[in-house]
């Protein structure tokens, strides 16, 4: 048996555990929704930390997005996908979230004299703000910072799609559903997420690379 | 020769490209793409060491215990939730004032005065806005409560919340039921105020008879970080105000009295 064939069958097998856990969840178990979030927890968490970029609110995602799932079940139509669905849930609530974040943060700030003139709202003079020496972006944490820096700088649905894209996996009517948009807008969201990653760390990156280069030809 | 634009070479590389065949084969023949898109690929490779942190082995059954207690005991079918003693208590309260209106409006009617005569919906639509109004307040009094609640003796270590918790109990059967008619009734935004302040019910209900200081205040940041207390003033506000709009104005209704009274 080969490896592709297997990991088919586990999904296989994984869709349908779930779907019996549904069931009896649906039947009046309460305690069966349990097998469902100990499963799905880690993969909901991964995906809440990489759209929010910190660990509390991708704590509270995941328990919102479980809390949602249960509420909801009864609506669940197709009941093999529990993961997918429950993954929609969280990015969804993970775009509310980050909107709140950002409203909250917003009212904290008072606007400086740079905020009128529109400087500091642009991300990119910020990163120029920042940018460290060639020697120091040979830390990996100083690129670290550059480039939690850019997805911050990301709008909350290139973020969305770029993580559900390049990191998850996600296919494009995956994304064009949790964006409400159709596919051909959610391509271009992934590409607009790509294109200000790259114009924000390719110099970085560029430096990183060449240097590595550098030392390999000596 | 003609070079792929950026986008295509995104394309590419997120697995998205409908023409991929073509697109690789001009990268086997044209240095400068190649170039581009090890650039591309140099950025999304350097995002791939961001790290994510391991919430450990046991997070799974971390959530469970977390969210747990904020899941209904039994999920029933709808003719169960409906049966429910709580529920018939609150429903048998709506049907006495729907009645009560109903035979108002018909006693009214006999005495020969034509005029303001509600309609049917007018008057389910104007108990709807009463009760909610009336259970908005009792929940606003009930966090506010909660909100400035003490030890009784400053000694203590632990405050009570045992009343405030029992009545956050009784409240949220309520906004259950209101919360399902105002969707009923296709009015979002009572919905939406009444499933937050669903939560914040659920909270309070599900939270420790006895809380230290620190608990509490982590139950009031909770209020307070929901904005839920200044959401149910100004929804309680708009309900008074189209409670106000279903009926006559009190010096209105004088006047209307004084003109028939001089004819």
């Amino acid at each position: 048996m080969n490896r592709m064939q297997q990991s088919v069958e586990s999904a296989q097998a994984i869709a349908a555990s779930d779907a019996l856990a549904i069931e009896r969840t649906l039947a009046g178990e309460r305690d069966a929704f349990r097998v469902l979030v100990e499963r799905h927890s880690h993969n909901v968490f991964r995906l809440a930390y990489r759209m929010t970029g910190n660990q509390h609110d991708a704590e509270e995602v995941v328990q919102e997005a479980f809390l949602r799932a249960y509420q909801k079940l009864g609506q669940f139509a197709s009941r093999a996908n529990f993961g997918t669905w429950v993954y929609r849930i969280a990015a969804n609530y993970a775009i509310d979230r980050m909107r709140q974040r950002q409203k909250e943060e917003a009212r904290r700030q008072t606007p400086s004299v740079e905020d009128q003139d529109g400087m500091e709202n642009d991300p990119m003079n910020r990163v120029a703000d920042e940018a460290p020496t060639p020697e120091r972006l040979t830390q990996s944490i100083e690129l670290r910072k550059l480039m939690e820096q850019a997805l911050a700088a990301l709008s909350h649905a290139e973020r969305t799609a770029f993580v559900m894209r390049h990191w998850e996996g996600c296919g494009i009517e995956e994304i064009a559903v949790v964006l409400k948009s159709n596919s051909g807008a959610a391509k271009n969201t992934v590409f607009r997420a790509v294109q200000k990653l790259r114009l924000a760390l390719q110099p970085f990156v560029g430096i990183r690379v060449q240097t590595r280069a550098m030392g390999t030809e000596s | 020769m003609k070079h792929m634009t950026e986008e295509e070479l995104i394309a590419y590389r997120e697995g998205e490209a409908s023409q991929r065949t073509t697109i690789a084969e001009h990268l086997a023949v044209c240095q400068e793409c190649r170039v581009e898109l090890e650039r591309i690929d140099a950025v999304l490779a350097a995002l791939d060491t961001l790290p994510v942190p391991d919430p450990g082995a046991d997070y799974g059954r971390r959530v469970w215990q977390q969210i747990a207690p904020r899941l209904p005991e039994k999920r029933e079918r709808w003719w169960q939730v409906l049966f429910q003693p709580r529920r018939l208590a609150v429903m048998g309260a709506v049907v006495v004032l729907i009645v009560a209106a109903f035979l108002a409006g018909r006693i009214t009617k006999r005495g020969g005065i034509e005029d303001n005569i509600a309609t049917k919906e007018q008057v389910r639509e104007r108990v709807l806005i009463v009760a909610v109004g009336e259970h908005l307040g009792h929940s606003e009094r009930m966090l506010v409560e909660l909100s400035n609640a003490e030890p009784n003796d400053p000694a203590q270590k632990q405050v009570n919340i045992s009343a405030e918790q029992r009545r956050a109990e009784d409240l949220l059967q309520e906004n259950r039921l209101y919360r399902q008619t105002a969707l009923q009734e296709g009015d979002a935004g009572l919905a939406n105020v009444l499933d937050e302040l669903e939560r914040v019910l659920l909270d309070v209900a599900h939270s420790p008879e006895e809380v230290t200081p620190k608990q509490l205040e982590a139950i009031r940041q909770k209020i307070e970080a929901r904005g839920i207390l200044f959401k149910v003033r100004v929804v309680g506000k708009e309900l008074q105000q189209r409670q106000e709009a279903t009926q006559p104005a009190p010096d209105q209704k004088d006047s209307a009295k004084k003109e028939r009274n001089k004819v």
